[in-house]
């Protein structure tokens, strides 16, 4: 039989711990996501592959072009980057989403809410981290592809041009991944907000080009514009049309729309149970 | 200090937590015990601000958990097993990234790391890590801030023995130093090891709210257990003494209300030989099983075993305490199922006569 054992704990005595207690901030949450974001797998293979599709694709269309015909019709030759932007931007979403729903997937989430009760700081801090890793390696690597394009083909772009092919796109990709990050945060599964993101990407330009009825002209025409693909294409462009986006346009919307996403993230988090 | 009021967690039509309220003191360990589905989780989880009650209130010291800026150096908590980490990073970088959020040192990571024993695959993804492991890594996510306040759901699920001994010590340990120890378990014979005190609950409702020592006091039976080969004749001395013995098969008997120092003195005087003679006390674990029987929800059945003792119809063919079963001398008094219905039985039985 056993002796029930009585521990004799000195009830009322408190634990004081010789760890000082230091006042923490946002830069702590970032520390702490910029650990987390670095320590996982996904982040180098999402962003490996990017870079590699980025310089890859942009270096073959840059060589294929210049072998072929170099008249790019007023066009400037740092567009030749927008196949490899385009698929790149798709590694991008993919960890936009992981970000957050793999914490929510691994019960993670609940260890870091616990160690971080302010949801705001957390989601906060994950969107940073997040939106200026993509946005320094997609700036950089559009810049040392655009030089090396540069030097294949031949041409001098503005640097209005130059501007919006590095930094405008960078801008874009990044607020692109931030809108996956949301969508990430508002599904909590991994495989369906990939599979939404993908289907934002893609559905428009699909449906525009089944839709053959001329009554429905417009629609088709408003659905092909507004695409990611055309507004990523839009940035390169320095033609200005007279309908759909047009120079920076691209980047206020997706900005917008990110930021509403983000907003909708935040407020579900605040409220629900993890 | 946890206080709990009136707390309440609503699952859709199911509710989890019924009303909990109840006060967890600092410098004691707090055992919280009940039946798989008691909603022992759940109730952490809202203490740890990660679900929402649908009604009533967990203060921290007078605080909501939201209002804690470094909850860590404050409260350390170790989740359901396996279920707090991810995978795919390793346990160093898994916990350096908690220790961040908090402004805790990284030496302090490789500290806890040591103290539980997961120094050698630090670098190791979490994901490969048994069990055991994972609990281990959880409770050192649990130390990391070296917090006054601890609190542990089933701490002991998935370690060996030398685990289990270790994180009991470890539990001693951290309340004798005067933290705030709460633990969750469905095991009442290790929380009558760890725990000063008691809090059962039974599909999300408080059934006790009680220091260990005096639930012990109150739900253990004493008893003294005897076998000898005259049998009539110990019954006739100990009906003639007024003592009532229940007859508990192959010619045991068991004694409420009397020393194993009487009896044996009685028998020496009546020259009675024995076979053997010992003091008993029913487990703990019994009376926890009674108090919860009522409320447990998901009941195992094996065939032809009755776990509820409500339900088991008496003398049914192999029902518990049927003639043809007959009692197995020798064996400990913590017994899940047949035992327990058979004293249930007896009990009541000796209540009629
Ligand atoms: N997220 C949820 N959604 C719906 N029901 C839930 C949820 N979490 C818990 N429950 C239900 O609430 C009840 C209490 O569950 P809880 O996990 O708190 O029990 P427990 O006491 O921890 O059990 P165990 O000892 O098995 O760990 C269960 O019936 C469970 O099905
Ligand atoms: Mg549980």
């Amino acid at each position: 039989m056993t002796t029930p054992y009585q521990q004799q704990g000195a009830p009322g005595a408190s634990y004081t711990s010789p760890i000082p207690v230091r006042n923490t901030h946002l830069g702590d949450a970032l520390a702490s996501e910029w650990t987390k974001i670095r320590s996982v797998r996904s982040t180098m293979w999402t962003l490996g592959v990017m870079i590699v599709l980025m310089v890859g694709l942009g270096l073959l269309t840059a060589s294929l072009v210049a072998a072929a015909d170099p008249d790019l019709e007023g066009q400037s030759v740092l567009s030749l980057g927008f196949s490899g932007v385009l698929l790149g931007s798709i590694c991008v979403m993919t960890l936009g989403v992981l970000t957050i729903s793999s914490e929510f997937g691994t019960g993670m989430i609940r260890t870091t809410l616990t160690a971080c009760p302010s949801r705001g700081r957390v989601l906060a801090a994950k969107a940073i981290v997040f939106f200026l890793l993509v946005f320094t390696l997609t700036t950089v690597t559009t810049a040392i592809v655009g030089a090396l394009q540069v030097g294949i083909v031949g041409g001098e772009p503005s640097g209005e041009d130059w501007f919006r092919a590095t930094v405008g796109v960078g801008l874009y990709v990044a607020a692109l991944g931030l809108l996956a990050l949301a969508v990430g945060a508002l599904i909590r599964h991994s495989a369906g907000a990939i599979t939404i993101m993908i289907g934002v990407m893609l559905l428009p330009l699909v449906v525009a080009i089944f839709m053959f009825s001329e009554s429905l002209r417009d629609v088709q025409e408003a659905l092909f514009q507004y695409s990611i693909p055309n507004q990523i294409g839009v940035l390169y462009d320095s033609a200005v049309t007279t309908s759909g986006p047009t120079g920076w346009q691209p980047l206020w919307i997706v900005m917008g729309v990110t930021a509403v996403a983000m907003a909708g993230a935040f407020a579900l988090l605040r409220t629900r149970d993890v | 200090m946890i206080e709990l009021e009136g707390l309440t967690k609503h699952f859709g039509a199911k509710v989890a937590v019924d009303h909990l309220s109840f006060t967890v003191r600092p410098g004691v360990v707090t055992g919280f015990l009940g039946p798989n589905g008691a909603g022992k989780s759940t109730t952490m989880r809202m203490m740890l601000d990660l679900d929402n009650p649908t009604s009533g209130t967990v203060r921290i010291d007078g605080r909501h958990y939201r209002d804690l800026a470094e909850p860590l150096k404050y409260i350390g908590a170790l989740l359901e097993a396996s279920k707090a980490m991810h995978g795919g990073r390793s346990a160093y970088n898994n916990l350096l990234c908690l220790a961040q959020s908090n402004r805790i040192p990284a030496s302090r990571v490789r500290e806890v790391l040591d103290l539980v024993g997961l120094t050698a695959v630090a670098r190791k993804k979490s994901k490969g890590f048994s069990l055991g492991m994972n609990q281990r890594l959880g409770i050192a996510s649990a130390l990391l801030g070296d917090p006054e306040i601890l609190m542990f759901d089933e701490p002991v699920n998935g370690l060996d023995p030398e685990g289990i001994h270790w994180i009991r010590n470890l539990m001693k340990q951290l309340a004798a130093e005067g933290r705030t120890i709460f633990v969750s378990s469905h095991l009442m014979s290790e929380m009558a090891l760890t725990a000063d005190h008691l809090i059962v609950i039974g599909q999300g409702k408080l059934l006790a709210d009680t220091s260990m020592a005096d639930f012990i006091q109150e739900n253990s039976r004493s008893y003294v257990r005897m076998r000898s080969p005259q049998r009539e004749r110990v019954l006739d001395v100990l009906r003639a003494e007024g003592l009532a013995a229940v007859e508990a098969g192959s010619g045991v008997l068991e004694i409420d209300g009397a020393t194993a120092e009487q009896i044996g003195e009685l028998a020496a005087r009546h020259q009675i030989t024995l076979h053997e003679l010992s003091a008993q006390r029913a487990s703990l674990e019994e009376a926890f099983m009674q108090m919860t029987a009522a409320s447990v929800e998901y009941h195992a059945h094996a065939a032809g075993e009755h776990k509820v003792p409500a339900k088991a119809p008496p003398g049914a063919p192999g029902a518990p305490g049927a003639p043809d079963q007959p009692g197995q001398p020798g064996q400990p008094a913590v017994q899940w199922g047949r035992s327990y219905e058979e004293r249930r039985r007896r009990r009541s039985s000796r209540k009629g006569a």
